[in-house]
């Protein structure tokens, strides 16, 4: 038997409702008890892990990454990406199916099942595609990808333009008990916008990318969300009005739920002054009063999730004139110290953060194994609440470097990863 | 004279007392361009890249003779005859151009932003030569001096800036500059063509034209691009020119003195009448001879001092 006691850390769980400094005793991967163990329960080899001064909470799952395996592996692959995630602090993480080929059917998802094993890192949940190759004209195969490991579906990176398909993806998906993940945006809208429609995009002379463009596209998909009273989720939440109709929708106790990523609760339209590609992502970065409404989001619940939207782009993509480049920002290794500002600014507690980054993602994908319970896998992460850094983007894990966050003084980040009882990242 | 910095590459950047010092110093090298041997040395010894990534006749033409006259030697490159097509990206156009050691780069390019790009990439200065719709600030300070000659100031002008304000970087660029000398400027068009948020530039804005052509001592008039059609940002050529157009008509509420501008190419019919281009008040040619002024000024400023 393999024992690993985890010493005298602050658990947070908002899943069993932990708070407090305690000792977690991990046997064989899974976990054993919570509280100071009995003397003889605990061998005299156990490693021991001091965890004082330290934050414990389940492993974190960023429910929202492009791994770009297969097809762009010089961008990232599942390796990569498992590495960068390990070193932010998650356990676990969803890749988008926007890769070449798409992953709208069972040999790409066992491919990327079969690099995930081999990384041997985080918990890699593949998402399916809504529709076939992305092209948004036909369903692809739910049946067939839920066999093969999809948590999700989605089109992510486009939206579902045809109300129908929308209609019948999110119906015949409740058939599988399968997510569907909107990725929503009107493409007529948003046209060739490439930063957000307003007083900077007029200043820089950019094509924008209206507000509505984000938020008729909520609005459609929950009309339709309640037509079908199927599951919703809405990625990358960035409007005030998209905040707005989804508490809205909740307060009528429709099953929708949202997520929104760090660089909209951290970031306002203002960064891409002087033409920053890296601060290019879609959706855009908007303005402060969006930003104060994903703020208000995430601290009344209408916002569920914080996930990073992982999007690794190379100076390829990248160093190129404005309306040129790649839409993305990398974030499996900022996304928690941005997340532990939200704390430090008093938008949320530590475990209303937990539960975005930990408990809120596993329910919503149905995992099975949620928070620090005996018998569930021993998924964890420790956090140095304390540990100044500066964000040095040529540190990454990541194959990638396309962050608009380099060279910020963050306090707090992961010390610790463990997945299954492995630590598969720990601080040097 | 000269200029303390390395980039010509927006209005927005430069101060009140560095356009004083353009507009003066392009003031007194226009009198070289009447001269019958119309050359000094001022620039000999000095290369300059015109690097035009978009079609432009009279900017390109303008920027040329400005340099040629100043003795310096040009090179002109255009997108078709260059490895753009090839698919060489900018930062390595700018990289291999770099390696030649060019004094002053001149760019025009169809992205905003990309002579910022090229000019954090180069020792050479950079002029902007128009990017996107994002700025053009020679043809603002052309516009400038025309407007200082005419009207002896620039301050407490009204000045009417009339069509696509959202897609125009003479526009931007002009309500910055005359923003910035104390001008006031409103901008009248189409709600369509007035881009979110520009009354944060500086200017007021109205959906009739008549309301700005009223008191305004200047007014310019911006190019319509049918491409815009498509787009929705107008029904059709007819009803933007019965509309929004500058007709005879509407030039009967205007001051006495008014004076009309238009950056070119017009579009005879559409946003101007033919006999208001060719009117008594039109001053477009003059903006054509004070371009070469201006630019001779900037290369001037730039480039003939010690850096």
């Amino acid at each position: 038997m393999r024992q690993t006691l985890i010493k005298g850390g602050h658990v947070i769980d908002p899943e069993t409702s932990v708070d407090g400094v305690t000792d977690i005793l991990v046997e064989d991967g899974k976990i054993a008890s919570i509280g100071k163990p009995k003397a003889k329960r605990t061998k005299t080899k156990a490693e021991v892990i001091d965890a004082s001064g330290r934050i414990v909470t389940p492993g974190l799952i960023d429910m929202h990454v492009h791994l770009r395996e297969p097809g762009h592996e010089y961008k990232e692959t599942v390796e990569t990406g498992c590495l960068a995630a390990a070193h932010g602090g998650f356990t676990a993480i969803c890749c988008m199916p926007n890769t070449d080929p798409v992953n709208d059917n069972q040999s790409v998802t066992d491919y990327i099942l079969k690099k995930a094993r081999i990384a041997d890192t985080v918990r890699v949940y593949p998402v399916g595609a809504i529709s076939r190759g992305l092209r948004g004209e036909s369903l692809s195969d739910f049946g067939e990808l839920k066999a093969a490991g999809v948590v999700a579906l989605s089109d992510d990176g486009n939206p579902v333009m045809n109300a129908q398909l929308m209609r019948r993806a999110l119906e015949y998906a409740k058939g599988f008990n399968l997510l569907v993940i909107a990725h929503c945006e009107d493409r007529n809208l948003t046209a060739n916008g490439v930063m957000n429609e307003g007083v900077t995009a007029t200043q820089l002379g950019l094509l924008g990318v209206p507000n509505a463009g984000e938020t008729v596209m909520v609005a459609r998909d929950i009309a339709l969300c309640e037509l079908v009273k199927a599951p919703l989720h809405i990625a990358h939440v960035s409007t005030d009005g998209s905040v707005r109709l989804i508490r809205e929708a909740k307060a009528r106790g429709l099953p929708v739920t949202a997520e929104t990523a760090p660089h909209y609760f951290s970031l306002t339209e203002e960064a891409v002054l002087n033409y920053d590609t890296n601060a290019k992502v879609h959706p855009p970065l908007r303005t402060a009063k969006d930003r104060e409404a994903i703020r208000l989001g995430l601290a009344d619940g209408t916002i569920d999730v914080i996930a990073s939207d992982h999007a690794p782009h190379t100076s390829i993509e990248k160093d190129l004139e404005f309306d040129q480049a790649a839409n993305g920002i990398i974030g499996l290794e900022t996304s928690l110290p941005l997340c532990l500002q939200l704390v430090e600014m008093g938008v949320m507690d530590l475990t209303g953060l937990v539960a975005k980054m930990s408990m809120n993602p596993a329910r919503i994908l149905n995992i099975a194994h949620i928070g620090l319970k005996p018998g569930n896998p021993a998924d964890l992460t420790i956090i140095d609440p304390e540990k100044k850094f500066t964000i040095d983007a040529n540190t990454f894990r990541s194959k990638s470097r396309n962050t608009p966050f380099n060279g910020c003084e963050l306090k707090g980040k992961a010390v610790l990863t463990m997945v299954a009882g492995n630590v598969v990242f720990r601080e040097a | 004279m000269t200029l303390s910095k390395k980039d010509i590459l927006e209005m927005g950047s430069l101060s009140v007392e560095e356009i004083q010092v353009i507009l003066k110093t392009a003031e007194t090298l226009k009198e070289i361009s009447t001269r019958p041997i119309k050359k000094v040395p001022t620039l000999r010894g000095k290369t300059i890249i015109h690097f035009f990534y978009e079609p432009s006749t009279r900017t390109r033409t303008s920027f040329e003779i400005a340099a040629k006259r100043l003795s310096a030697d040009t090179v002109s490159i255009s997108a078709s005859t260059s490895s753009i097509v090839k698919g060489e990206t900018l930062v390595d156009t700018a990289k291999n151009l770099e390696a030649m050691n060019p004094d002053a780069i001149v760019v025009r390019h169809r992205a905003a932003g990309a002579p910022h790009l090229l000019a954090r990439l180069v020792e050479a200065s950079v002029i902007n030569a128009g990017d996107g719709m994002h700025a053009h600030p020679t043809q603002g300070l052309l516009d400038m001096m025309t407007v200082r000659e005419k009207k002896g100031r620039i301050a407490g002008l009204r000045i009417a800036i009339m069509g696509d304000i959202a897609h125009s970087r003479v526009a931007r660029s002009n309500i910055v500059g005359f923003t910035k000398m104390g001008a006031k400027v409103i901008l009248a068009g189409p709600p369509t063509m007035i881009p979110m948020g520009v009354e944060a530039l500086g200017a007021n804005v109205t959906y009739h034209v008549e309301e700005a052509i009223k008191d305004a001592d200047v007014i310019m008039v911006l190019r319509i691009q049918k491409e815009r059609q498509q787009a929705f940002l107008f029904p059709s050529e007819r009803e933007y020119a019965q509309c929004y157009g500058l007709t005879r008509e509407r030039m009967a509420g205007a001051k006495e003195d008014v004076l009309i501008m238009h950056p070119g190419p017009i579009n005879r019919g559409v946003e101007i009448a033919p006999e208001v281009a060719e009117g008594p008040y039109s001053v477009i040619l003059e903006q054509v001879a004070n371009g070469v002024a201006i630019r001779m000024a900037l290369l001037y400023l730039l480039l003939g001092g010690p850096r």
